[in-house]
């Protein structure tokens, strides 16, 4: 059993925890990922790292109420405890590059957030790219913002912060201008996949974090399976970071919405389920 | 004066039939598809034994458990003592019942399978096994001898190396990664071939014994041996991490919806209960038309499992003819009994999807049996100009796997070109501490070899720890 110590949420549907998980926040690193199983019926579900405290013993992630399994754990409060909570998972994030441009869209910000902060703590030139569908959808702003990056620009789809438009219009003029020698996206697919074109076109390497449907998380299973140059590979032990420019982008949407139905019939029986209750 | 023996085996009397369920009601469900011996079935089953002076189904048995032995306590009916029997050489007699290969085991050389059918030795075991339940003791343990020995992976191997160790006196740890114990017997074998709940006793009597079990603890990554040796005071540690990893056709289409490899369908229905959905929150694609891939006891249950998750067809593609394939003789029959259709001599070109995106069809090509291969099975030949295509909304690949690739994180060991751990006949790895065992040293095999490993190993450590203490 993992207790939460601390629940805080961002926006409607997005939620960070803080877990009581010593020996896991020893050996965290950036880019890895836990798999958390809320009780005995839940699913098994993948969130990356969002910070970690080796000292107080403690492990953060962030997350967003997708489906079933997210929406029961949004209940849970301070105090209250996870059934099983497995990682480190996956390997840690590694850059090359000296001047970075790190994307990250919704979610993904979580994610983005313990990268940037391990290339600036790296001495490296970090320019930090925010992107959200709105204002409200847009965490962790202040985190990034206070550290000391080269650059930091915000877009959302509606134009309710930062610039209006999508993440790839500032990951162009970062190109152009030559501010970067490699780029980090994580976030939606169809994000990844533009920011990995637009990189394609001014010869920027760049790597992204995938986050396909997973199991068990330790290679068992092939439910994470990628396709990344012409190669079968398992973004549980292979990745989750891969080389962005050799992913097959359409074969990891289709697979990412194998159970859309089953997703809806799950969550229309938990409201059913609450209703009872009530 | 010389012991005297008067027992006349029962030599006219037809083989004991196995408590099968009606094939048509089992289909339906994850209920047992074999209830088991009465007490009266076993009695008279085991006075077909001939008690053969020199036993070949023990040689035959790849841990040599004392076979006439147990059976004589069967008629005897002290269970207790053919419980006691078996445990010495076989320290899972319940599951290894069900799942051993007996027919190219102990009942392949039974002298009665020559003219008739051999004495059912797995049956025998399976029920002696259960009987633990009603006459099971707690072993002793001698008293403690202060090593601390850690066991990465709950499955057969670990769970017999924890159990004799704690037997011998030893502090026992076991690393497991998932959230519960058990290994292969709870994500991969189905409970209608094996019930979670006789995993669970095993376990159960493991904690009974003094082990620990740490759940959710991915060695390699939460720990590594170094850690394990410095820091956490263990004297030794057993590798049997498994050989879990799955192998793909690499045919196009194989990354469609729809389509899976044996392991995830198999673990979203055993360990997540995706067959209780929604009650369940893991979700499994309910096939109407399923194709399964393979012809080993692992496509065997994927091909079962979807006729119980409601397929109205089920085929089960092998690229070899029914007579090769691997599979335990007792799964062949219960699928086709079920309703599985054997494709014989068709190997899969590629998957193709339907409008939704979701696979819809399988294009095969016909093969024909060539020279014999390596494995001396005849090598499988295609057949050219005879592609053919079949419908298909569920396909499960189930065609082998490879090395956990947390072997190597888990501790600097010696490995071989498949990633396999390289091991003596003891365990031994080239690291002095730490011994290996199960899948992860043969690549995949056997239950019962993967717990005589783990018993090896155990010996060679009590060994090698208590000398040094001697020193």
């Amino acid at each position: 059993m993992f207790q939460i110590l601390e629940k805080e949420q961002y926006s409607e549907k997005v939620f960070k925890f803080r877990i009581h998980a010593p020996q896991m926040a020893k050996k965290a690193h950036a880019g890895q990922f836990l798999m958390v199983r809320p009780d005995d019926t839940g699913e098994r579900v993948p969130f990356t790292f969002a910070n970690w405290n080796p000292e107080e013993g403690w492990i953060e992630f962030i997350f967003m109420v997708v489906g079933k399994t997210t929406e029961c754990l949004s209940k849970l409060n301070e105090g209250d405890y996870i059934k099983d909570v497995t990682g480190p998972l996956g390997c840690p994030t590694e850059i090359t590059g000296d001047r970075v441009a790190v994307v990250g869209g919704g979610v993904g910000l979580a994610i983005a957030y313990p990268v940037a902060r391990m290339l600036c703590e790296q001495g490296k030139q970090v320019s930090v790219i925010m992107g959200a569908r709105t204002k409200d959808l847009l965490i962790l702003f202040e985190q990034f913002a206070a550290l000391p990056l080269e650059n930091l620009f915000i877009t959302t789809d509606d134009g309710s912060m930062g610039e209006k438009g999508v993440v790839t219009l500032p990951l162009a003029r970062l190109c152009e201008t030559d501010a970067i020698d490699q780029a980090f996206v994580v976030g939606p697919v169809p994000m990844m996949k533009f920011s990995t074109r637009t990189c394609r076109e001014h010869k920027i390497p760049i790597i992204a974090s995938l986050n396909p449907i997973m199991v068990d998380g330790t290679g068992m299973c092939g439910c994470c399976r990628v396709e990344v140059g012409g190669e079968t590979m398992f973004a549980c032990v292979d990745g989750p970071d891969f080389n962005a420019d050799l992913v097959d982008w359409d074969d990891l949407a289709h697979r990412q919405a194998t159970y859309r139905t089953e997703e809806a019939a799950s969550i229309k029986h938990y409201e059913e389920d609450c209703a009872c209750q009530k | 004066m010389p012991e005297v023996k008067t027992y006349r085996p029962n030599i006219g009397a037809p083989r004991t039939p196995a408590n099968e369920e009606p094939a048509a009601e089992r289909a339906r469900d994850f209920r047992p598809v074999d209830t088991g011996y009465t007490k009266a079935d076993a009695v008279a089953e085991a006075n077909r034994c001939l008690d053969c002076k020199k036993p070949f189904c023990m040689e035959g048995c790849p841990v040599g458990v004392h076979i006439p032995q147990f059976i004589e306590k069967i008629r005897e009916e002290d269970w207790a003592g053919a419980l006691e029997t078996i445990k010495g050489d076989n320290l899972l007699p319940s599951v290894c019942g069900r799942v051993c290969p007996q027919e190219s085991q102990c009942e392949g050389k039974c002298i009665l399978g020559r003219k008739g059918d051999p004495v059912a030795i797995g049956q025998l075991e399976r029920f002696v096994g259960d009987m633990a339940d009603e006459v099971g003791k707690a072993p002793e343990c001698k008293p403690s001898n202060g090593h601390k020995v850690a066991v990465v992976g709950s499955g057969p191997s670990g769970i017999a190396c924890a159990g004799e160790l704690a037997r011998e006196g030893f502090d026992v740890t076991v690393f497991e990664a998932f959230f519960t114990g058990g290994g292969v017997l709870t994500y991969g074998i189905p409970e209608f071939r094996l019930p979670k709940a006789i995993v669970k006793r095993e376990i159960d009597g493991l904690e009974q014994l003094g082990v620990h079990f740490e759940y959710n603890s991915v060695a390699g990554r939460l720990f590594d041996a170094d850690e394990l040796f410095n820091e956490m005071g263990f004297d030794a540690l057993y590798l049997a991490v498994g050989a879990g990893l799955p192998r793909f056709l690499h045919v196009p289409g194989e990354n469609l919806p729809g389509v899976y490899c044996a392991n995830e369908y198999l673990t979203r229905t055993n360990l997540m209960h995706a067959y209780q959905f929604p009650e369940y929150d893991t979700p499994i694609k309910h096939g109407r038309d399923v194709v399964v891939f393979g012809g080993g006891n692992v496509a065997m249950d994927a091909a079962r499992t979807a006729l119980r998750l409601g397929a109205e067809s089920v085929t089960l593609a092998y690229r070899r003819t029914e007579a090769e394939m691997p599979a335990r003789l007792a799964e062949i029959h219960h699928a086709k009994e079920e309703g599985v259709k054997i494709l014989e001599l068709a190997s899969p070109l590629r998957f193709l999807p339907g409008p939704d995106g979701f696979v819809s069809t399988i294009e095969l090509q016909r093969m024909e049996l060539g020279e014999p291969d390596a494995s001396g099975r005849r090598r499988p030949v295609p057949v050219q100009g005879s592609e053919f295509a079949i419908p298909c909304d569920v396909a499960v690949t189930a065609i082998g796997t490879r090395a956990n690739p947390f072997a190597k994180l888990c501790a600097d060991v010696e490995l071989n070109r498949w990633g396999l751990i390289e091991a003596d006949e003891d365990g031994r790895t080239s690291n002095p501490r730490v011994w290996a065992g199960g899948d992860i040293v043969t690549g995949a095999a056997t239950v019962i070899l993967a717990m005589g490993a783990g018993k090896k190993a155990a010996a060679s450590i009590a060994k090698t720890l208590l000398a040094e203490d001697a020193e």
